[in-house]
Parts: C-alpha cells; structure tokens; sequence
C-alpha cells in the first residue's frame, strides 16, 4: 500500500482525518494548558515560599 | 481510605507516580496510533472508516468513566467534604467534557457516510448529547456562587442527579430501536468484534484512559498548589495590611 493511498482512506479521508485531527487538537489542548497551568502554580508557589523564608531568615 | 486522601500524601505519591503514568500513556498513545491508522485492516462493511470508532469508542467509554468519576468524587465531597474529593471532581468535569464533544464529533463523522446523516435524535445519541450538557451545567454552576462552598454543593447534587444519565446511554442501544447499532465490546456472551480490530480498540482505550489519569493527576496537583498559593497570599496579604 502505497502512502498516497493511505492517505486517501479508500475515499473516507474527509472524515477520517478530520477525526483524528479535532482529537489530536482538543486533546493536545487540554494537555498544553494543564501543564501551563501546573507550570505556573509551580513558579508562583516556589516565590511566595522564598520571600517567607526570606521573611522568617 | 481517609489517610491516603490526605493531601499532603497526594503531592508525595503523585509525583512519584506522575512521571511513570506519563511515559507511559505517551507510549501506549503512539501504539495506538500506528495500529489504529497502519496495521488494522479495513472493515468487511466499514472499509476505512472503520478508523474513526478507534477515536470514537474510547472517547465514549472515557465520556462515561469520567462521569462516573465525578459523581463519585461528588459524592465523597459532599459527605465527607474532604478537600481532594472536591478538587478530583472539579477537575475531573472539564476532562470528561473534552471527551464528549470528542464522542460527538467523531461519531457524526462516522455516521454522515456509513448512515447518511450527521445527526439524529435516537436515544443514544440525544443521552450522550445529554451527558455533554450536564458536564457544561456542572462547570457553570460551580463558579455560579458568590460563596464558593454554595456553588461546590450545587454542582455536586446536580452531577449525583445527572448520574442517572449513565445508565441510560449504556443501556439505550437495548431499551429502544436506535439508529445506533447496540454493544459489541461489554457485551453479554464476550467481544463480537475480530481481534484485529479488537486490540487497536482496547490499545487506543487504555491510552485514553491513562491520559485522563495523567492529567486528573496533573490538575489536582496544579489545583492543592493554587490552594496553598492563595493562603499564603492571604497570609501575605494580612501581614502587609
């Protein structure tokens, strides 16, 4: 089977592709702003505990 | 069970966890992805299109499992009010809410050229379109509040309420004549389904159900620290002022 082939989906591509797209979309999304999510709650956290430490010191 | 809901116990076991349960589902998604798009063979009916149910089925179980989540974490929060039964339900609604518009959308672009329509309003799809709203109603209502403990105890009673819903799309393929075929996989007398479409399913399933963990777990954890983050704002604030 040749890749252009595959790529055709034996003529269901337009619905086919569109599928894994949106899910491959939503789903990397969701993925992307819960670690920017998790990343920020992180860097936040780490400075409020240094200027209490640096309070405290 | 109260000691390991504990969530200081939660932030130690998670992070251990976090990095395995994320390899993991990396893995297992990659898998799934070859052979739900290379390896697994056209379907006798389906031909290719047979492509889209790897999406669309283990965002369907997902829709449902998610749901069950939450109305279980609903349930421990209102009895127990335990903090991380709160935050798992909260965190777990928009999850579950991706994953039912995913079941959507992929079954309309299944159903266009195997059934000829994009929409119909059978049972198993108008309960499905049902679960989407609930999830919807359970976000709105949470931040609905100005006392954000009175928006917590609304959204919960209505995600118990709305689990009556779960049920039902399970069973609506066998209560009424749906224009959606019944079950193949759970279904009484074991998989009507051959092995090689099975093993890209239950591949892609298990991928699905990971990444919802991974992020459930990654929310929860982002959610316990902005917890703390506010405290310590308030404490902050209190001192200056």
């Amino acid at each position: 089977m040749g890749f252009s082939t595959w790529l055709q989906m034996g003529g269901y591509a337009i619905f086919v592709w569109p599928a894994y797209g949106i899910a491959a979309a939503a789903l990397g999304l969701l993925a992307a702003a819960t670690v920017r999510r998790y990343r920020m709650a992180q860097r936040r956290l780490a400075q409020l505990t240094a200027t209490r430490r640096g309070e405290t010191a | 069970m109260h000691r390991f809901a504990n969530p200081a116990h939660f932030m130690r076991v998670s992070q251990i966890l976090l990095p395995w349960l994320a390899g993991v589902t990396i893995l297992l998604l990659a898998a799934g992805l070859v052979l739900a798009l290379v390896v697994a063979p056209p379907d006798y009916q389906q031909g290719e299109s047979v492509r889209i149910m790897f999406v669309h089925v283990p965002a369907a179980w997902m829709a449902m499992c998610a749901y069950t989540t939450l109305a279980a974490a609903s349930a421990a929060a209102l009895i127990w009010r335990h903090p991380l039964a709160e935050i798992a339900a909260e965190e777990t609604a928009p999850l579950g809410a991706v994953f039912t518009g995913l079941c959507l959308v992929s079954g309309s672009l299944w159903g266009e050229p195997m059934w000829g329509t994009w929409w119909a309003w059978d049972a198993r799809m108008t309960s499905v379109l049902v679960l989407f709203f609930l999830y919807l109603g359970y976000m709105a209502l949470l931040n609905a509040f100005d006392d954000p403990t009175r928006g917590r105890r609304a959204a919960a009673i209505l995600a118990l309420v709305g689990f009556v819903n779960v049920p039902i799309i399970k069973f609506s393929v066998d209560w009424w004549n749906t224009l959606h075929q019944p079950a193949s996989v759970l279904r009484l007398g074991g998989p009507a389904i051959d092995p090689s479409i099975l093993t890209p399913l239950l591949v892609m399933a298990l991928a699905f159900t990971l990444l919802f963990a991974t992020l459930l777990v990654v929310r929860m954890r982002a959610a316990l620290m902005e917890r703390k983050i506010r405290v310590l704002d308030a404490a902050a604030g209190g001192a200056l002022g």
